[in-house]
């Protein structure tokens, strides 16, 4: 759905029972799209199974065809019609309709959202960009030429994503041939072969098809993804690289602010901090390299839950000292952050719900998101905006500068204190109210700690609270200390500061 | 009447569950379902909703498909799991979804086993809220009749009792107990309770109104224990309530001084808050499109009480016994329709031009965009609207789009 509500002229037929038709809320509210997604559903009800739901599906389809006049269609079954084995590809081709039919076999109940997505999008490619005999696809011209491929209906940022890395692409004088699937329509897939080379946005949903297109077009695949200063750097050079275009004045580029906001001395409270990233797999690997290369931040936990680019995941995962958290289960999600005690979380929507309910910053890197997280603002990852973004968004949520200081030193102030959060931010509660972040079991159960010890701990503040806790644990644990005291505290300080 | 089988751009009875869980405070609503109804409840619902939910979706994968065996073995697995993580659960729901109707998953078997296992602390039952069988409401409807069976047994010499069937704002509960305390009925309860462990007894002195026009079922279920339905409009508005507690007040024979005496206040009250909504809404068309089947007896209110113009009344389902008192009472020159054939009722809707339209969440931002004034009717569901103090609040649900609009200069 994600492929047919970004593109124009395509029409999907889904065969699926009444209630499956909330997926448009998602584009019509979340996204705020001022349009119904181009689908049909043919919403069959229990009292249908019985009879002709087969008859429905042809229906449904010759109608769709009839009132949109699409250029194409797709027809495909959800999860319940894949149970009852109508077979939409065979009944859609009987209906004989004067235009392409692509019929997609997703199987919902093995693959997820973005395998089904990059698969659509890849029988599209396909279909469209066959190979025609005999004619050149490249038309010569003077500049260098390429499709950007990738972007979605209902993608984190992809609207901005693309204009800010068009806008790259201009500064090197490389031509845009093809943006798809986001506002193409399938006559412009047939475009695509006329490009010198492809530049991957999202590999989720690009990858199968750009790795067609390089095989039967000969079309190089640009992989990095500008997201973040350094990658927007490397974007730049590899594209310099196969296209023999001069990047220098690009590089110079006088809005790229992120690194001197970054060394600029009142960023020196973000040294270290403790930050817990899970998204799908490029931006969740993009975002570690921004935290850790470009922010100071030290990532304790990186994860996915993009099975198919989980190789990618766990390598930089590595790079960092890390093992990626590989999960679609937001309660393993919940119990490694838990654990892991993180000052911020970089995360998708559900990742936000548990970072509030453990009291820790949160700032959202990745689909899937909320409606807050489309904004009206131009607001993109990628490129040079992207990275000053980035830094804006992701320093928001935490406690700032002096204020860190002040409520360490002064933590028993009745309207600036430890329970009431960072002040810039709503949530700051001036009232007395109880610490947000929950103190949470010991790591080694057999561990103790003294009554005073704990109460010394309560001192510091909420936001290295954990990062105190799990050290001097650790510290008693390498100890061998079955007891922690106030002593045992201040040790494991002194050791960790070295 | 128009009875249309098309396209229904509706939510299936799982969706019955955001509201669900937050009314009986003890119960957990599992579903059994597939990645999509993890989607709907979890992302749609709980993206929009932040707060820790009491439900989850025990996701059905293909090697559940391939043996049912698995596939309970599984969802034991699951249920433990859930309840060692949340011991405050007395009452588990699992909610039947259209994956596990089609390959007919006996969930009603599971509830008997896994309430054997866990008894005496938790009780779980089931129920539908498949899309194949269920439209948004209705799985309100099949949870309550599922229910039904756990309320005691009232015997004939017990007192007469109220039950006021439907899952209602604590604050609106709170606001009937008091008005039916004073008009000297002595025993009320709802269904359902606040707590799993506070289900009224139900017998042949029970006497029920019914709040929600969707609970066709559970009015037949508790029928059938021997409860008698107070036939009545639904409390909407001044006009609505005051019908709907004439009914209760009549079945007590309170006597109809009385009556007025206690309820003109309140009437007054509402009618006052209703004047101002009034004067933006009088007059002006209005088009719903079939969502709760609450759409009857609203267009009946912003009819009477607000001079507007119902042009078409679209309904998922029309319950005609239910509605008996409201279906008297809708304008003769109204289009009612049930059931749904969504571009032809957008072909309607377009040719009609209605100053206003009713619709769901999926077509209210494109008919925006294409210039008509909408009110989204999942709205009508989540916010307190029944009885006299929140008559005010639900006309101005329907005037907010205009004021809006008045108010907007760009």
């Amino acid at each position: 759905m994600r492929i047919a509500t970004a593109m124009k002229g395509l029409h999907y037929v889904l065969h699926a029972p009444q209630g499956d038709t909330y997926a448009d809320l998602l584009f019509t509210m979340i996204e705020r799209r001022d349009a119904r997604p181009p689908v049909t559903y043919t919403t069959f009800q229990a009292r249908d199974l019985g009879g002709d739901t087969a008859e429905l599906f042809k229906t449904s389809a010759r109608e769709a065809y009839e009132r949109f006049q699409p250029e194409a269609m797709i027809v495909g079954a959800s999860c319940t019609a894949e149970l009852i084995q109508d077979d939409p590809a065979g009944l859609a081709r009987a209906l004989k309709l004067p235009i392409p039919v692509i019929a997609l076999d997703l199987p919902s109940y093995q693959k997820k959202e973005n395998w089904g997505a990059a698969e659509t999008f890849y029988q599209l490619v396909r279909t469209f960009a066959a190979k025609v005999d005999g004619a050149p696809a490249r038309t010569p011209g003077p500049r260098p030429r390429c499709n950007i491929l990738g972007p979605t209906a209902l993608g984190f940022r992809h609207r901005d994503d693309v204009v800010e890395v068009t806008r790259l692409l201009g500064q090197l004088g490389v031509d845009v041939n093809v943006v798809a699937p986001l506002n193409a329509r399938p006559s412009d897939l047939s475009r695509l072969p006329d490009a010198d080379f492809n530049v991957v946005l999202y590999a989720e949903i690009a990858d199968v098809a750009a790795r067609w297109l390089e095989k039967n077009h000969g079309q190089k695949i640009i992989r990095t993804v500008p997201i973040g200063h350094n990658a927007t750097k490397d974007f730049i050079a590899e594209i310099a690289a196969i296209t023999g275009v001069d990047p220098a004045h690009v590089l110079a580029d006088a809005n790229a602010r992120m690194p001197w906001w970054s060394r600029s001395v009142d960023s020196n409270y973000l040294t270290g901090k403790r930050v817990f990233i899970f998204g799908d797999a490029t931006h969740a690997v993009a975002a570690a390299r921004v935290a850790s290369e470009e922010l100071g931040f030290e990532v304790v936990g990186l994860g996915t839950y993009s099975r198919e680019f989980a190789r990618d995941v766990r390598a930089a995962a590595e790079k960092l000292g890390l093992t990626a958290l590989v999960t679609d289960d937001y309660l393993e999600v919940e119990k490694a952050i838990a654990e892991l005690q993180p000052e911020l979380v970089l995360g998708t929507q559900m990742e936000r719900h548990i970072a509030k309910r453990l009291g820790v910053g949160c700032a959202v890197i990745s689909a899937p998101a909320h409606v807050q997280d489309y904004p009206a603002r131009f607001s993109p990852q990628m490129g040079f905006e992207g990275a000053n973004v980035l830094f804006d968004t992701w320093v928001h949520p935490l406690v700032m500068g002096l204020e860190e200081h002040l409520l360490a030193m002064f933590r028993e102030d009745f309207e600036f204190n430890d329970g009431a959060g960072a002040s810039h931010l709503a949530a700051h509660q001036p009232a007395p109210s109880p610490a947000p972040a929950p103190i949470s079991a010991p790591i080694a159960s057999e561990l103790i700690w003294s009554r005073e010890a704990e109460a010394e701990l309560t001192k510091i503040p909420f936001f290295v609270r954990g990062k105190a806790r799990r050290n001097t644990e650790r510290f008693a644990t390498e100890q061998g200390l079955a007891v922690i005291k106030i002593e045992t505290l201040y040790d494991a300080k002194s050791h960790y500061a070295r | 009447m128009l009875r249309e089988r098309g396209q229904r751009e509706v939510f299936c009875g799982l969706t019955g569950i955001v509201w669900l869980h937050r009314k009986i405070q003890d119960a957990f609503f599992l579903v059994v379902g597939s990645r999509t109804c993890a989607h709907l409840i979890q992302s749609a619902a709980g993206v929009m909703v932040f707060a820790e939910p009491r439900f989850a979706t025990a996701i059905m994968e293909e090697k559940d498909l391939a043996g049912l065996a698995d596939a309970n073995e599984e969802l034991d697995r699951v249920v433990d799991r859930l309840l060692e993580r949340r011991p405050d659960i007395k009452l588990l729901f699992l909610v039947g979804s259209c994956p596990s109707e089609v390959i007919k998953l006996d969930l009603s078997r599971a509830a008997q086993r896994l309430s054997a296992k866990h008894q005496p602390g938790v009780r779980v039952l089931n129920y539908s809220g498949s899309g194949i069988e269920t439209t948004f409401t209705q799985g309100e409807d099949a949870c309550l009749a599922a229910l039904v069976p756990e309320a005691p047994k009232a015997d004939s010499n017990t007192a007469p009792s109220l039950l006021v069937v439907g899952a209602l704002p604590d604050i609106v509960e709170d606001q009937f107990r008091r008005l039916f305390t004073e008009l000297g009925i002595p025993r009320v309860d709802f269904f359902p309770p606040r707590k799993s462990g506070e289900i009224a007894a139900v017998g042949p002195n029970t006497r029920m109104l019914i709040a929600q026009p969707f609970l066709g079922d559970t009015a037949r279920a508790l029928a059938a224990r021997g409860a008698n339905r107070l036939p009545a409009l639904f409390p909407f508005g001044a006009e609505g309530t005051t019908h709907w507690l004439k009914a209760a007040a009549d079945a007590w024979s309170i006597p109809e001084m009385d009556f007025r005496r206690i309820v003109a206040p309140h009437r007054e009250r509402a009618k006052r808050a209703l004047a101002r909504s009034r004067e933006t809404l009088e007059g002006l068309s209005v088009f719903f499109f079939p969502d709760s089947q609450l759409e009857p007896p609203l267009a009946r209110f912003l009819a009477e009480e607000l001079g507007m113009r119902p042009v078409e009344i679209g309904t998922p389902y029309l319950n005609r016994d239910l509605l008996s008192e409201e279906l008297k009472r809708l304008p003769a020159q109204a289009r009612l329709s049930e059931g749904q054939d969504v571009d032809k009722q957008l072909d309607r809707c377009r040719a009609d031009k209605p100053d206003l339209v009713v619709c769901g969440l999926g077509l209210a931002n494109p008919l925006e965009a294409a210039g008509m004034t909408t009110k989204w009717s999942i709205e009508l569901v989540f916010s307190p609207v029944h009885g006299f103090d929140q008559a005010g609040d639900l006309a101005a649900l329907f005037a907010r789009p205009f004021a809006r609009r008045a108010l907007l200069k760009v």
